[in-house]
């Protein structure tokens, strides 16, 4: 079912699973609408996600960026093929407010709910930019919450996940990382800037689970921790010097060897998978160096990078909302009115 | 001409329709951890038994707590939604409130009297009603010892270790019947708690730690 298709079913998707109250609104995967509001504000003197902070900003944002949505979109919530909704993972207080707003929705509408995967979402989202996803292809997803390599054979019902962190997720590295440099939450996007001006080569950081005796049980699995941990020593130790500390070069050293075993991994993987296409995704594939280096190596390798323009790329509600759209297009069974939230829903299971 | 959803999830899980002041279906499930699961499957149930659609609501009158926050956000979060596709009013009462009403309307209300419900964390939400139903304290958290020696109604009422006497929990349907007699409390959860977080400040220093694995500076 391709964009303009009359048959394209018209889906509505709530994402609520962190820190961003996310509803859009396709029609199979033309993007109608896309309005997220975010309580990162309120979670930046914390330096970190407060989960009952997050949940009461979406109670609050839930029904203001719902209409907000409709009115962009201008359909009639009548005609509606389906509500789609982040069953999980997440955090489990912030997931039921969306679930539960989803499921008012099927009842006051008498429309079928699909209980999707939020990680999912995150690679479904690029078939709103660019089309069908030539499928087996694999996934390199990178955010604050997550990060982990997938191999997708069928998007709305066959995933496994081949490699993840062991640890902390690399945007819980940034943060951290930002924390020690004395830069504000969320680290992301200050250490990508700062990073510009300095030199990557003049720290050599870490880069978890590389060395050859990981290679049989971690592969593809990544570890940020003792790069952090690294990072704040090696600061620290400055600072007692009395030396000041070259804030640009340890965001550029630190930034290379996140980028460095994100993407050697993810090629390696798409050997190993024999696989042409690599779709990245998540919050952090907004990230400049990752996506420079990642373009870089998998050109070199003869592999299709596929990513979605960096404003789908954080945590919104088309994401759910294309991915439920190509649940729909696929014949798959609706969710049962009683399902629950899943904050550690396994990336095996597609839909509720 | 109105047709009331009531909906409250600050203790378990309850969902009543009234008719122009009169009860047509109350249902509650006795569970306090799966609101999520639960609420809506009840409210497409109500209106099963009740034989009426939800296009025809007029209203829909929803607790806004105090209540343990995460059960109480789904009875929130499905009231607002529902008023807005379906175009109802919404109103947020206090959810010790119908409680005292309903003894109130029973007509054996001493002058004087508490509602109480528990707050887990060996603490308790209550508040303070006259004869007529009327709040005039609260609602608060306090430990158990701090509710006053008056008689006891509510779910959380034997948590102070004595015996309650008025009714011990609220009926959806009733609430939706009484609704233009409750107090409007907004639908922002009454929470009564910040959310327990704290703001980094010092900052942990990493050499104390044994320095296994580290790469030092180049
Ligand atoms: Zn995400």
């Amino acid at each position: 079912m391709g964009v303009g298709s009359v048959t394209a079913p018209l889906i509505l998707g709530i994402e609520s699973s962190c820190d961003e109250t996310g509803i859009g609104i396709v029609r199979g995967r033309e993007l109608l609408a896309n309005e997220v509001a975010s309580s990162v504000a309120e979670h930046v003197r914390f330096g970190g996600v407060v989960p009952e902070v997050a949940s009461r900003a979406h109670l609050e944002a839930l029904v203001p960026t719902l209409r907000r949505a409709c009115e962009v979109a201008d359909i009639d919530l009548n005609e509606l093929d389906g509500i789609a909704v982040t069953a999980g993972p997440g955090l489990m207080g912030a997931l039921v407010v969306g679930l539960t707003a989803a499921k008012a929705l099927a009842v006051a509408l008498n429309k079928p709910l699909y209980g999707v995967n939020h990680l999912i979402g995150h690679v479904a989202v690029d078939l709103l930019d660019h089309g069908p996803l030539p499928q087996p292809c694999a996934a390199l997803l990178v955010s604050g919450g997550h990060t982990s390599l997938l191999h997708v054979r069928d998007i709305t019902g066959d995933i496994t996940e081949i490699g993840a962190t062991i640890d902390d997720a690399a945007g819980e590295a940034y943060d951290k990382v930002a924390r020690v440099l004395g830069l504000s939450y969320p680290g992301g996007p200050v250490i990508d800037q700062l990073a510009q001006s300095g030199n990557p080569k003049a720290i050599a950081f870490p880069r978890g689970l590389t060395a050859g005796k990981d290679q049989a049980k971690h592969r593809f699995n990544y570890s940020f921790s003792g790069l952090k941990t690294s990072v704040s020593r090696w600061v620290e130790t400055e600072r007692l010097a009395g030396r000041e500390v070259p804030a640009a070069d340890v965001a550029a050293s630190f930034q290379e060897a996140v980028a460095d075993v994100l993407t050697a991994k993810a090629v390696d993987a798409c050997q190993y998978l024999g696989v042409d296409t690599l779709l990245l995704g998540g919050g952090v594939a907004a990230n400049s160096r990752l996506r420079e280096l990642l373009a870089e190596r998998t050109a070199a390798a003869g592999i299709t990078l596929r990513r979605p323009r960096p404003g789908l790329c954080t945590d919104n509600g088309a994401m759910i909302a294309v991915l439920g759209a190509e649940v729909v297009s696929a014949g798959r069974r609706p969710s049962a009115l009683e399902i629950g939230a899943d904050s550690g829903m396994p990336i095996s299971t597609v839909l509720a | 001409m109105s047709l009331v959803l009531g909906i409250d999830t600050a203790n378990d899980v309850r969902v009543g329709l009234a008719r122009d002041g009169q009860v047509l279906v109350s249902l509650a499930v006795e569970d306090r951890r799966s609101h999520a699961e639960l609420l809506l499957p009840l409210v497409r149930q109500a209106a099963t038994e009740a034989g009426i659609s939800l296009a025809e609501l007029s209203d829909v009158v929803v607790g806004a707590g105090p209540g343990p926050f995460t059960g109480l956000r789904v009875g929130v979060a499905a009231a607002m939604t529902l008023a807005e596709v379906l175009g109802l009013d919404v109103k947020g009462v206090c959810s010790l409130d119908p409680i005292a009403l309903a003894w109130a309307d029973r007509g054996d209300a001493p002058a004087e009297f508490v509602v109480v419900s528990d707050a887990r964390r060996k603490e308790v939400y209550w508040a303070r009603y006259t004869a007529d139903g009327a709040r005039v304290e609260g609602p608060l958290v306090t430990a158990p010892d701090q509710v006053p020696g008056l008689p006891l109604a509510g779910p959380g009422a034997t948590l102070t270790g004595r015996a309650g006497s008025g009714p011990d929990v609220l009926d959806a349907a009733a609430m939706a019947a009484a609704i233009d007699r409750l107090a409007e409390v907004g639908t922002e959860p009454l929470y009564l708690r910040r959310p327990d977080a704290e703001v980094p400040t010092t900052r942990k220093s990493t050499l104390l730690q044994p320095r296994i694995g580290m790469m030092g500076p180049r």
